[in-house]
């Protein structure tokens, strides 16, 4: 009897606490969508703004927020892949490993306005590259390496022994066995790693706004100076200049975000099926 | 005594020229770590002939076939004394490649373990590694080697699909057709049945029987019978006591192993008294 409350209490409290999660995600959409849809139209995605109340569209934030975070994943990839190989497969496991991988874990907890202020001090100032595109990325790739490399680690470590075996059974060498076999069996689980680790970079408001500025420019060349669209919702609603278009531009930037997680997901899945 | 069987086995009434032993061991000891996993182990292996290691589970016989290919020096501190030759040549000496030694001596693990990418990619991936790259030739090795691995008739139209599509029995002959498609001399086979269905088991054992003609088999099994049915020498392993090291009790030809064998700790393992 005792043992069936308990049980009963413990189911509920656990139900309680997994509703909360989904009831938070659920409201904040709601939330989103209700004040943010009014403003959505075609009109609004692919034109600039104008005038002093930003009326029009907010084209120019998303192809800078596109920009940025896919040249920042350009940077990324090599140097994290080759890092988290070199951690996983031929590091000697010990005390230097063990203080990369906290280093890792660590520049991973670094506040991003932190990151957003040595990215001002390194790239903008110290290497002349200005508000840029090419400083925002570089700023923002210090954002994703620890968690592109971490995932990447974990995928590489958990591909099965004996998949290598068969490899070097076959009189390949280490490196042919990492790049032939290891690389594309991890790969499912790399690319979500770099998908999710995207989708943080997309959300990123402080380290950008330090990096590339707040100019409303359509960036073409590295170069260029760009608002991102994280930038643009914050200054229309702090400055109370166009509340609709913030909702709007909040809307998008969570339809982004979602559409990145259900991407992942969807090849964590479609790899789930085919290793069975 | 084992030294009776092994160099008196063409005496005991068989009419067959004794070939020349392909691999030969001498004094091995083998240790991971502080462990010693095997001891004093003195034996040959036939060339073109089927040789079966047999014996209760850890005793080792795994260990013992890794060190033919060096597949041991994968695994952090292991270490090994005594002698290995493959055609008169020590494998261990240094200046031996292991990746050059691994080409030609192939191995089949208990699990299979396809490549995750399609079934003509898993087969060309050691011709390829080792400088394949005409198309042409590399279809004719698939094939061939598909063909050998008793596994063509199935997959011929469906090569571009992904290896592990295919069911286990299947996977294990594809796996084989890939260790085939190097080319070895020797192939090494650790528990290649245990894994898979029965219809799947009858075309590995039928393989074999036309490969051994060509190249040398090394296989572990713990089915006695089909150490029986598919070997003609025999090699029986035994660890007395656990964390003391294995030994290699008994060898000889399968047929008399099997009927009358010299050790009763042998006696006592075939007729299933324990292990
Ligand atoms: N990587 C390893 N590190 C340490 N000890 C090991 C390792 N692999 C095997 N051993 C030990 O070496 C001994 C022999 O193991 P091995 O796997 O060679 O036996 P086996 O005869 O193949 O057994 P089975 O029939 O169960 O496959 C066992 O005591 C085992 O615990
Ligand atoms: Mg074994």
């Amino acid at each position: 009897m005792n043992k069936r409350v308990t049980n009963w209490i413990a189911l509920g409290a656990l139900w309680a606490a997994a509703l909360t999660t989904v009831g938070v995600l659920g409201t904040l959409l709601l939330y989103v969508i209700i004040n943010g849809i009014g403003a959505l139209s075609l009109r609004f995605v692919f034109s600039a703004p104008e005038g002093v109340r930003m009326e029009g569209g907010i084209w120019p934030t998303i192809v800078a927020t596109v920009y940025v975070t896919g040249l920042a994943m350009l940077i990324v990839t090599p140097i994290a892949v080759f890092a988290a190989v070199y951690l996983a497969e031929y590091a000697r496991q010990g005390r230097l490993v063990g203080t990369i991988r906290f280093a890792a874990d660590t520049l991973a907890s670094v506040p991003s306005i932190v990151m957003g202020l040595f990215g001002l001090a390194l790239f903008v100032e110290a290497l002349g590259l200005g508000f840029s595109m090419i400083s925002g990325a570089l700023a923002l790739s210090f954002l994703m390496l620890p968690i592109v490399m971490r995932t990447t680690e974990e995928a590489i470590r958990s591909v099965p022994k004996y998949i290598r075996w068969g490899s070097y059974g076959l009189g390949a060498t280490k490196w042919q066995t990492v790049r032939k076999v290891v690389l594309p069996a991890a790969s499912p689980r790399i690319i979500t790693g770099i998908i999710l680790a995207t989708g943080r970079a997309v959300g990123e408001t402080a380290v950008v706004i330090f990096t590339m500025g707040t100019m409303i420019n359509t960036p073409m060349l590295p170069l260029d100076p760009g608002r991102s669209m994280t930038v643009h919702l914050y200054i229309l609603a702090m400055e109370g200049i166009n509340l609709p278009a913030a909702y709007g531009t909040a809307l998008l930037l969570v339809a982004m975000i979602l559409g990145f997680n259900l991407l992942a997901r969807f090849i964590v899945r479609r790899n789930r099926r085919m290793m069975g | 005594m084992i030294e009776s069987r092994l160099h008196g086995g063409a005496a005991h009434g068989s009419d067959e020229v004794e070939a020349a032993d392909k691999l030969s061991v001498t004094d091995l000891d083998f240790y991971y770590g502080d462990f010693q996993a095997l001891a004093g182990v003195t034996v040959g292996v036939k060339e073109r002939a089927t040789t079966a290691f047999i014996g209760p589970s850890g005793c080792g016989k795994s260990t013992f076939l890794r060190c033919f290919n060096r597949m041991n020096d994968l695994i952090p501190g292991t270490r090994l004394t005594g002698r290995i030759t493959l055609d008169g040549e020590d494998i261990y000496a240094p200046g031996v490649d292991p990746v050059d030694l691994r080409r030609r001596v192939g191995m089949i693990f208990q699990q299979p373990n396809p490549f995750p990418m399609s079934i003509y990619d898993n087969v060309a991936y050691g011709p390829r590694l080792h400088g394949v790259k005409k198309k042409a030739r590399l279809d004719d090795i698939v094939q061939q080697s598909l063909e050998r691995a008793n596994v063509w008739r199935e997959v011929k139209d469906i090569l571009g699909r992904g290896g592990l599509t295919l069911s286990g029995g299947q996977q294990q002959r594809l796996c084989i057709a890939r260790v085939l498609a190097v080319r070895p001399d020797v192939l090494l086979m650790d528990e290649p049945c245990s894994a898979i269905d029965p219809t799947s088991v009858q075309k590995i054992e039928d393989l074999m029987a036309e490969l051994e003609s060509e190249i040398t088999i090394v296989i572990v099994t713990h089915n006695m019978q089909q150490a029986a049915r598919v070997s003609q020498f025999t090699a029986f392993f035994l660890q007395e006591e656990t964390n003391e090291p294995a030994e290699l009790v008994e060898y000889g030809r399968t047929a008399e192993l099997f009927t009358s064998p010299e050790d009763k700790r042998t006696e006592d393992y075939i007729t299933g008294r324990f292990g």
